[in-house]
């Protein structure tokens, strides 16, 4: 029988799940917050799903379930990065505390993988997306984040690192999100409801054209945009 | 012979942009192109199907008393007095919402695929319990959305979900397009909300007062022969039978595809 264990921490109530498969870790999981009756009413929940994969509609039954016994679903932690795109599609974190900058870090150390069998491949430093983010979507990565179709209004990227998106970005970005002023934006149409780098927020034209590919950086304490071919000025 | 019926949910998103409007009328006219159809009114507690079908006089039975066995399933169905395969299921009108769930649903249409060619559900607006039931046993999925910012930002939230759900692309009819509008530059064209939202077009809706009056006497519009907006509905229903329906430049469609960009994008400091 796979355990559950249960433990309060600062940003709420973390429960990390034994060994065993994911369907009766799910019931398992689903019986003992049962027992713990209305003691766990209205809390916080961190749950740690290790390495297992969870797909969308899993994610959602699963939030819904918790939500039912009064429990909400507020940030799943995964080595799984179907996991961990599932959680955020439907808004969830995926990460409790703030991650350490790490310093060593340069352009030159960026490594992307691809991962045949996933729409998402996640290194210590990428995060690729092959999908449009829609309204509602939530990405957050300590590192660069790439995104192979649109950003849609109502969709967010916070992102550590830089982000790329190969099509229109019309959402929330923030890039350089633990404070890097070095950090880019890149979009092939960039027309962002909001864009941030580290802590400067640009304020976007009245009227755009459509300029074709551009980036936005900081230079001089502000964030500007230039077009793509234009980089050797930077 | 055995059919499997094809189950179409409708939602959207934003309330009140005309999923019953358009469930009601789809329904009808699948129905006058001679399949065998049965609608669903998943919004518990507001039901409304019904009365856009001018059935409400006949409710005896209704879903929340199948899924609680007061009944059995065909005794809940009423046939529609036009029509004759065309049925309806109604919603509760003042249950506790939880009343039915997802598996729920699954059952029901499950229990009808085998001898009808399309279940068609009106969910209601928003993301809780009720879109669930009514996505829940969907196999495709039709967004309705207005030519209007918000609609349209709600339209694509709920794609995302569909998406999210694997239920495959879902479907988009755009209701209440005005012309004289589209031509001032004062309402999105059609053109704006496909390039946000990118998928399939299976409809575009004028706005017209007859839809009102069609709803007061409880007759829907597609089954009026002379009106334009019936005709739309009509399309609507073919597309959705598998058939190739031009978007025809008399319903004003020519028009409606221009496309003012600026309204959708995001201004200064919004
Ligand atoms: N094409 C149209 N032209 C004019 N009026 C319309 C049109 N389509 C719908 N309406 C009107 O808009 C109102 C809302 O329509 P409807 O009830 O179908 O929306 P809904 O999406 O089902 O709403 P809810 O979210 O409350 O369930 C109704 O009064 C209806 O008559
Ligand atoms: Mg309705």
């Amino acid at each position: 029988m796979p355990e559950v264990a249960f433990k309060g921490i600062r940003e709420g109530l973390l429960v990390s799940l034994g060994d065993g498969d994911w369907p009766s870790l799910e019931q398992t999981l689903y019986e003992e917050v049962g027992k713990q009756g209305t003691f766990l009413k209205g809390a916080k929940l961190i749950l740690d799903v290790d390495a297992h994969s969870i797909n969308a509609a899993s994610m959602g039954r699963l939030r819904d379930q918790l939500a039912d016994q009064g429990l909400a679903l507020w940030a799943v932690l995964s080595r799984s990065p179907l996991t961990e795109q599932s959680a955020q599609l439907m808004g969830i974190a995926t990460r409790i505390h703030e991650p350490d900058p790490d310093p060593e870090q340069s352009d030159d150390e960026v490594e992307y993988v691809e991962e045949p069998s996933e729409h998402l491949a996640l290194t210590d430093v990428g995060m690729m997306i092959k999908r449009t983010l829609r309204s509602g979507a939530n990405i957050s990565h300590n590192g660069h984040v790439t995104i192979i179709g649109d950003v849609n209004p109502g969709a967010q990227i916070i992102a550590g690192g830089n982000v790329v998106v190969w099509g229109r970005l019309r959402g929330l970005v923030h890039a350089g999100a633990e404070g890097d002023d070095n950090a880019v934006v890149c979009a092939i149409d960039l027309s962002p409801t909001q864009l941030r780098i580290a802590g400067h927020i640009a304020v976007p034209p009245t009227e755009r054209e459509q300029n074709g590919p551009e980036v936005a950086f900081v230079r001089d304490g502000q964030v500007v945009a230039e077009a793509w071919t234009n980089q050797n000025s930077t | 012979m055995a059919k499997t019926a094809r189950v179409i949910t409708i939602t959207s998103g934003k309330g009140g942009v005309g999923k019953t409007t358009a469930t009601a009328n789809i329904s009808a006219a699948l129905a006058a192109l001679g399949n065998k159809v049965v609608c669903i009114d998943a919004d518990i507690g507001l039901r409304n199907l019904d009365v856009v079908l001018g059935l409400e006089n006949r409710i005896v039975y209704d879903l929340v008393d199948v899924v609680e066995g007061r009944c059995k399933l065909r005794q809940a169905m009423i046939r529609d007095k036009r029509l004759e395969d065309l049925y309806l299921i109604p919603a509760a009108q003042t249950r506790d919402k939880n009343a039915v769930s997802p598996k729920d649903m699954i059952r029901i249409c499950d229990e009808l695929r085998k001898e009808y060619d399309f279940i068609i559900i009106d969910s209601p607006a928003g993301i809780e319990r009720g879109f669930k039931n009514a996505i829940a046993p969907a196999d495709e999925i039709v967004i309705v959305t207005n030519p209007e910012v918000s609609a349209v930002r709600d339209a694509d939230r709920i794609i995302g979900i569909v998406e999210a759900d694997q239920k495959g692309p879902a479907k988009l009819v755009i209701n209440r397009i005005n012309m004289e509008m589209v031509e001032r530059g004062d309402m999105l064209a059609v053109a704006d909300v496909l390039e946000l939202l990118a998928v399939e077009l299976i409809g575009i809706v004028p706005e017209d007062q007859a839809v009102l009056v069609s709803t007061n006497r409880g007759a829907p519009i597609a089954l009026e022969p002379k009106s334009k907006t019936g005709q739309a509905f009509r399309d609507v229903a073919r597309r959705l039978a598998g058939e190739e329906v031009a978007f025809s430049t008399a319903n004003g469609g020519g028009n409606f595809f221009g496309r003012i960009s600026k309204l959708i994008r995001p201004k200064a400091g919004s």
